[in-house]
């Protein structure tokens, strides 16, 4: 639902840019993040605040990958299947997932607890095969590993320590941000 | 003048490995270096001051062209001349967008900077806004990237609060606001004019250039459009000196960069390294080899968008001129490496299928050009193709490359066009026998994978 709240923090970020329309992508990942997925009325709300045609602002979901314009599970995982990660199993890995799981690529398990995707480079090619879970990173997927993964969340716990370990020059280097994986959002968001 | 500082690093002088320059990786394994404080206490933000101090916008314009930098986003065009292009007076506002959109396969630098050491991109944006007098900077991340973007956003806040954007930037006088703006997922957004579509709030359809956004931009004002790598080496330039950072490198093609190492390796990795170090080094020294023990068949040394090279070239002097002269490209910095059991027209099929699946749909050559190479490709893939495909394959990419408005469609010709070269047996094999030359598709078993999650 796109409350009176949604639309002013929509119309806050549309006046960050020198034209309102800019806002467009933003403001859509917010009704995504609201609603699950891209409504109607989410499309509606954007159009109105940003100050596009319905028609504009569905030409404009419909180009991004990253807009859903159908339900998705609770948890979205996208395996990446570009080269360096095909190099390092990335098919076998989805087909593993997808066995394990019971659907395949683009499906979304009938409980609504997951949506599987096959995705294009996800800029990890260095920590092939990954995937993603709700966009946040999980490195050398190795099908145990997927089976781990797949456990945890169950338990409902989530991807922490699986993700954004860096090797530069020989050295290994691990995002020490607090925020990794636990979802913590835009505190510091502002123009 | 750098002509008469002795080179520091190249390829004629190897250095043991430690010994290596670290410049925009320096403190990058530093605990906290996402932290302000930790960032300043690193000598973060002298740069900036320096520059704003001691430095006139013209001056710092000059500074970097004489440092020799070049984008590190692809194309590799020479940063300041770039910044040089903007008209002195303009009826609209000038604008700089930060390129942090990296999607090229093979490549994951901009990320790492973006999530490790967000304030030397920031730093770096402001440098580069007070050189261009632009007062309103775009950081253009991913969509798929939150977590760089989270990192991005509080190093943004930190600066702000501490003075280092808003107005009157350190008493210099210089204003300058930054905005961020994330993508939703879209390779094309990475072309420089795709990007300003996008961040105007369209979809991300590459404009027709001239004229290019130095004089028609985001907005329709002038616009300086640089990659994320290459405004992380801003303040590294400002804080040694061009001559310094010219030192680094080739005569030509000056300074480190990122090169981002993925495939068949045993040390995947980022490794900054001076420009003209050869690929030997890179894979084997620092990378450790290939997996396996096996022996190399391939490599893709700039992204997927670049041809091949093969074991023949591992003595290429990863520099500008040398990688071209080799008959491929420097490009993103991506080094994809393919052992010997992996089946050329299966990788390139893979990396076609990126293209048909990216190609934004805007110019027919590589829209549809792009689907029918897929169609191809898998028919030899999977052991039905004809020995003619092989020249329909080449027809169809001399009718996409160079026929739309960006080059995307071209890059999506690389691979094909390098592979049939320099691995015509391997596709006949396909046509002939029916099969894959080298059997069955090798993969990473748990253990390596296990090893490697755990930095081995």
């Amino acid at each position: 639902m796109i409350g009176e709240d949604v639309k002013a923090q929509m119309r806050e970020i549309a006046a960050r840019y020198p034209s309102p329309l800019s806002g467009m992508l933003p403001c859509l990942h917010l009704a995504q993040e609201t609603e699950g997925y891209i409504t109607a009325a989410g499309m509606q709300a954007v159009a109105e605040v940003v100050g596009a045609k319905l028609d504009e602002v569905e030409s404009v979901v419909t180009f991004y990958s990253m807009f859903h314009t159908q339900p998705v599970g609770a948890h979205v995982i996208k395996v990446c299947t570009s080269i360096s990660c095909y190099l390092c199993g990335s098919d076998e890995l989805l087909a593993h997932l997808e066995d394990k799981l019971g659907i395949r690529r683009g499906e979304t398990t009938p409980d609504g607890a997951y949506t599987l995707q096959a995705v294009e480079c996800l800029a990890a090619c260095g920590m092939a095969p990954v995937l993603q879970v709700n966009d946040e990173f999980v490195e050398f997927v190795s099908p145990a590993r997927a089976d781990e993964l797949l456990a945890r969340l169950a338990r409902g716990e989530g991807t922490e320590g699986l993700g954004s370990k860096w090797t530069l020059a020989g050295n290994a280097a691990s995002a020490n941000g607090t925020a990794a994986g636990t979802g913590a959002t835009r505190e510091g968001a502002e123009s | 003048m750098a002509e008469t500082v002795e080179r520091l690093v190249t390829n004629e002088t190897p250095l043991p490995l430690g010994a290596y320059p670290k410049l925009v990786t320096r403190d990058m394994d530093v605990a906290g270096i996402d932290q302000i404080e930790v960032y300043r206490a690193h000598g973060g933000y002298t740069a900036l001051a320096k520059a704003l101090g001691q430095l006139q916008p013209d001056d710092l314009v000059e500074e970097v062209k004489r440092s020799g930098l070049r984008g590190r986003g692809g194309a590799g065009f020479a940063t300041g001349l770039k910044w040089s292009f903007l008209p002195k007076e303009s009826a609209r506002p000038r604008y700089l967008c930060v390129n942090c959109d990296e999607s090229e396969p093979g490549t994951f630098k901009d990320r790492m900077i973006m999530e490790l050491n967000p304030h030397l991109l920031v730093e770096g944006t402001i440098i580069a806004a007070y050189a261009t007098k632009v007062h309103h900077a775009f950081l253009y991340i991913r969509g798929e990237l939150p977590f760089a973007m989270r990192q991005v956003e509080r190093a943004v806040h930190a600066a702000r609060a501490a003075g280092l954007i808003g107005t009157d930037i350190l008493g210099s006088g210089f204003d300058l606001e930054i905005t961020i703006s994330r993508g939703a997922g879209a390779y094309i957004c990475g072309e420089e004019s795709a990007l300003m579509e996008s961040l105007e709030g369209k979809r991300g359809y590459p404009r027709l250039k001239p004229p290019f956004p130095a004089v028609v931009g985001l907005y329709g004002g002038p616009t300086v459009i640089n990659n994320t790598e290459t405004i992380a080496t801003l303040p590294r330039i400002v804080e040694l000196g061009a001559e310094t950072y010219a030192a680094y490198g080739t005569e030509k093609s000056k300074g480190t960069r990122i090169y981002c190492l993925s495939g068949h390796v045993n040390r995947p990795g980022n490794y900054e390294l001076p420009l003209g170090t050869p690929l030997r080094t890179l894979i084997e020294d620092f990378g450790g080899g290939v997996r396996g023990g096996k022996r190399l068949k391939a490599v893709i040394p700039g992204g997927s968008s670049t041809p091949f090279l093969t074991a023949e070239h591992l003595d290429v002097p990863l520099d500008y001129e040398a990688v071209l002269a080799a008959g491929s490209m420097l490009g993103s910095g991506g080094v994809i490496v393919l052992d010997e059991d992996t089946c050329i027209v299966g990788a390139v099929l893979r990396m076609t299928e990126f293209y048909r699946d990216e190609s934004c749909g805007k110019c027919t050559p590589c829209r549809e050009g792009t689907f029918w190479l897929v169609q191809l490709l898998e028919r030899l893939e999977e052991g039905h193709g004809r020995e003619s495909d092989l020249d329909l394959l080449n027809d169809i990419c001399d009718n996409i490359a160079g026929k739309s408005f960006c080059p995307l469609g071209d890059a999506a010709t690389s691979c094909i066009v390098s592979s049939i070269k320099l691995f015509r047996d391997e596709y006949l094999h396909h046509v002939r026998a029916h099969a894959c030359l080298v059997g069955p598709k090798a993969s990473r078993t748990d253990a390596t994978l296990e090893k490697l999650a755990h930095h081995g």
